[in-house]
């Protein structure tokens, strides 16, 4: 099976209602409203480093009900539409559910998961930037959620997970095709296909979708997003329960200039400029020891 | 098509010595189309007198908006005495609200709680309907056609355009200008600017050409800087409104519940005087508890 019957989809979409969020974002969420006048730049940045808060959010913004002439990927931009007072509400209600355990039975770390995604996003919002002809915020939200699959199978059939990550640590084989063995489907797919469910634009489908596909090649944006998770994989960046980075294909690589291969275009990156990268993201993937 | 304003206190109902001309009910405008159908358009305290003139027009049906779900622009609702008299008809319209993910249902829902309100809702001998709506989305109230458009403010408020026989109204329910959340030298302020602006040309859009434009002017300019994120316009920003969507006639509403009369009477003059009046431009008016207009 590749795709995901009906049924399984709505379970799943649902499951995701429940799904908690990350303990940083929790509890900066919590802690920011307690104030009346909490920073609105703050709880936007907040809510643009979790994985499940961004995802409820563009669910919420992206829903039939609202029949947006365009739809809206950027929390920025659901503070304009909705008003910062909602987006906060509706940011403390996901607060509210929990706090996304550390462990799970799949022994699937969601702290080196969230590092992983946020410099995904990161690295494509720079490269998108660089190379031009797609949002980079846009390509932002696209990396954080391109692994967003992952998660839900963590949370939801930890079992299987589970075999997949041994399967796919043990040997030579990818971690979606290890999901693909003993799920029968793929994060990309899940991924996807929730984003379809709820109606996301078109673009953001597009790129969870091929990140692990030749047809990345397709868009600026899918291309950038498919180079950014191989770039924080080979550089260790988190830990996305794949070890395995691989090379850029012709039709992704061609974006960024003839054939580039994936370690010259690390390397094209200024000095300290992925480092700093890291160090950002790590701010948000790590709750204090306090 | 005619107006007549049965509340203009914006949050808290006032009524006093110092309110007695302009008055002291919270939100709620009477309108008919030419046809006399009525269009209720929000529920506060104004709502109570206004339903008691209905009694002698039974049956009635009033096509009520809810521009959004705050006390003071609905906790009339549970006094509409039709509700109470079989063969009247309520067609409640309003958002859905996004973070408890109900419809406009809720409004009524909250209120007839047996703890708060004595009469529940399936005691009421009206039929009641709800209809809850997307941003954007036109429906019909008997010859009138109405549309919400989604604005500012902390929880989800549709204004609402009554068209009807070439004649126009927009009213904002409660409303605050746009503003950016970043500063100029953050990375997100561009983004953010242009957001805005787009949000904001959608909003004046929906006012366009309108010959009668109802604004909330809670706030003089003084008195906006501590109260920004609040959710309210002020006198100088539906003024400057009204002139960029080339309105006939802007009324000023949802007043200040503690300034007393003289004191808006004041506060207008002076935001007039920052904006003057010459042949073509738009009429500014205070909205009064009881005025009635024809257009």
């Amino acid at each position: 099976m590749s795709g995901l019957s009906a049924e399984l989809n709505k379970k799943l979409g649902e499951a995701v209602e429940r799904m908690p969020a990350f303990p940083k974002s929790v509890q900066k969420v919590l802690e920011l409203t307690r104030n009346l006048d909490c920073s609105p730049k703050v709880l936007v940045q907040v809510i643009e480093n979790d994985p499940v808060m961004t995802m409820k959010i563009l669910r919420v913004l992206n829903s039939a009900y609202y029949s947006l002439p365009s739809k809206i990927t950027s929390i920025n931009h659901s503070v304009v539409f909705l008003g910062l007072n909602t987006v906060k509400n509706i940011a403390l209600s996901i607060a509210a559910i929990g706090i996304l355990p550390k462990k799970n039975s799949a022994d699937f770390d969601v702290n080196a998961y969230l590092l992983h995604s946020l410099t995904t996003a990161a690295i494509a919002k720079h490269l998108s930037g660089r190379v031009g002809g797609s949002d980079p915020m846009d390509s932002y939200v696209a990396g954080l959620l391109h692994d967003f699959g992952k998660v839900v199978f963590a949370q939801f059939m930890p079992e299987q997970f589970k075999t997949a990550l041994e399967k796919s640590q043990k040997g030579e084989i990818s971690l979606f095709s290890a999901e693909m063995e003993t799920i029968g489907t793929d994060h990309t797919v899940v991924g996807s296909m929730l984003a379809e469910r709820w109606q996301f634009p078109k673009p953001l489908i597009d790129a969870i979708r091929s990140h692990h596909s030749e047809k990345a090649g397709d868009t600026v944006m899918s291309a950038c997003v498919y180079a950014a998770n191989q770039i924080s994989k080979k550089m260790k960046f988190g830990f996305s329960g794949d070890l395995r980075a691989e090379n850029l294909p012709p039709a992704v690589a061609k974006h960024f200039g003839g054939n580039t291969s994936l370690d010259m275009l690390i390397a094209s990156f200024e000095d300290g400029e992925l480092s700093k990268i890291l160090e950002q993201a790590n701010q948000f993937a790590q709750i204090d020891a306090s | 098509m005619k107006i007549k304003f049965w509340g203009v206190r914006g949050s808290i109902p006032s009524p006093r010595a110092g309110t007695v001309r302009y008055g002291g009910n919270t939100t709620c405008i009477e309108v008919r189309t030419d046809n006399n159908e009525l269009i209720i358009l929000d529920g506060g305290t104004g709502i109570f007198p206004l339903s008691q003139t209905l009694l002698k027009e039974l049956p009635v049906t009033a096509n009520i908006f809810i521009t959004h779900s705050h006390w003071d622009h609905i906790h009339g609702l549970p006094f509409f005495i039709p509700n109470f008299i079989p063969g009247n008809k309520m067609i409640l319209h309003g958002a859905l609200d996004p973070v408890s993910g109900r419809g406009v249902e809720q409004v009524m829902g909250v209120q007839l709680q047996y703890s708060f309100f004595p009469v529940r809702e399936a005691e009421m001998k009206a039929s009641i309907e709800y209809i809850s709506l997307a941003p954007g989305e036109k429906v019909q109230a008997g010859s009138a056609t109405v549309t919400a458009t989604m604005l500012n403010h902390p929880v989800v408020n549709f204004g609402y355009r009554i068209e009807c026989n070439g004649k126009s109204l927009f009213f904002t329910g409660d409303h605050e200008p746009y503003a950016n959340i970043y500063s100029p030298e953050d990375e997100s302020y561009e983004e953010y600017s242009m957001l805005v602006e787009m949000q904001q040309r959608a909003v004046l859009d929906a006012m366009r050409g309108v010959d009668v434009l109802i604004a909330d002017s809670s706030y003089t300019i003084e008195e906006y800087p501590s109260k920004k994120g609040w959710g309210h316009g002020t006198f100088d920003s539906c003024m400057s409104m009204a002139d960029a969507v080339g309105a006939k006639i802007l009324y000023c509403t949802h007043h200040e519940p503690t300034r007393d009369d003289d004191e808006l009477e004041h506060v207008f003059a002076k935001a007039l005087e920052r904006h003057p009046r010459r042949e073509g431009l738009a009429d500014f008016r205070l909205a009064r508890e009881g005025l009635e207009i024809e257009f």
